[in-house]
């Protein structure tokens, strides 16, 4: 299995905002240990919290990673705020919509907003059902001064796979 | 922008609380961010850009530069520190770099690794108030 929590990016604005989607499938391992059968209860399958918190660091980590052009190594460093009201099931998506609300040298903080959509709603209709936001480092340029290996690490293929089939390929210096 | 001391230090008791998750009650004048409030390296960004947004206007933008609150790479000059101490020189030069910070105590023993203790939610108001005051003049 590879670590993409989210399948395509669907909207950019330069240097501002991204939005991304994820469709969470019965077929994803992971959801079958959470939460299991147990002797007194039926099999729960649902998107670990966590696993949403990595999407949208994800989204946010790219749409920051393509200030530079992806030069940089970018670091989810903290997790600011993270609040999720509601349970996200398999045959539902996830919408990762991320905004940079300051970047400089050292890195930058993402505000975020997570929403699901379910059968129950329309095509268009997307429910609001938390926010996550976000610190990033430039791992280069850490006030220690402590150095990292030459090559970026961070974007690996796996997101220029993803760049590539949303048709953002270009963003790559 | 005029501000009181006070109304300083309830912004950035609120930046704090948010940047740190600190009680409000443990953001006291003289507690340090790291060694009482568990501040890390990523932290100092995060307060940095909370500082910038909670004292801007439209008129009067407040942006802090890199390294200007607290210097970066300390380390990498020989001439600043020693055997994990700073040198003279290198006092002079956090002096001169860090005019919010009281040093008194800190220059008997200036040891580099303990060097992060010594900003106080009290050198953060003095900071911030240093600033508005030059922007001000």
């Amino acid at each position: 299995m590879r670590w993409m929590w989210i399948d395509q990016i669907i909207e950019f604005e330069p240097e501002k905002r991204m939005v991304a989607v994820k469709s969470v499938s019965l077929s994803e391992e992971h959801l079958h240990d959470h939460f299991p059968a147990t002797d007194s209860l039926d099999a729960q399958p649902l998107m670990p919290a966590t696993l949403i918190i990595e999407g949208m660091a994800q989204t946010a980590g790219i749409l920051v990673g393509s200030v530079n052009g992806f030069t940089e190594k970018v670091i989810l460093a903290k997790i600011a705020r993270a609040r999720i009201e509601a349970d996200v099931f398999p045959g539902q998506s996830i919408r990762f919509d991320a905004t940079i609300e300051r970047i400089d040298a050292g890195g930058a903080s993402t505000t975020g907003t997570i929403e699901r959509r379910t059968d129950e709603i329309n095509d268009e209709g997307w429910e609001p059902i938390g926010c996550i936001d976000l610190m990033f480092s430039h791992i280069d340029q850490n006030m220690a001064g402590v150095e990292f290996p030459e090559h970026n690490f961070v974007f690996s293929d796996n997101f220029k796979q993803i760049l590539h089939s949303s048709g953002l390929e270009h963003l790559v210096r | 922008m005029s501000m009181s001391k006070d109304e300083i230090f309830t912004n950035v008791q609120m930046v704090l609380v948010e940047a740190l998750g600190a009680d409000e009650d443990e953001i006291t004048e003289n507690a340090s961010l790291t060694a009482d409030l568990g501040a890390e390296s990523i932290d100092f960004l995060d307060i940095v850009f909370r500082l910038e947004k909670a004292f801007s206007t439209d008129d009067a933008p407040f942006k802090i530069s890199q390294g200007e609150l607290f210097p970066e790479n300390l380390m990498e000059n020989d001439d600043w520190v020693s055997d994990g101490k700073f040198t003279e020189s290198g006092l002079a030069m956090l002096k001169d770099r860090m005019p919010h910070i009281d040093f008194s105590k800190f220059s008997a023993d200036p040891d580099l690794g303990k060097v992060a203790d010594l900003i106080t939610v009290s050198s953060l108001v003095t900071f911030v108030s240093n600033k508005l005051e030059s922007a001000a003049a």
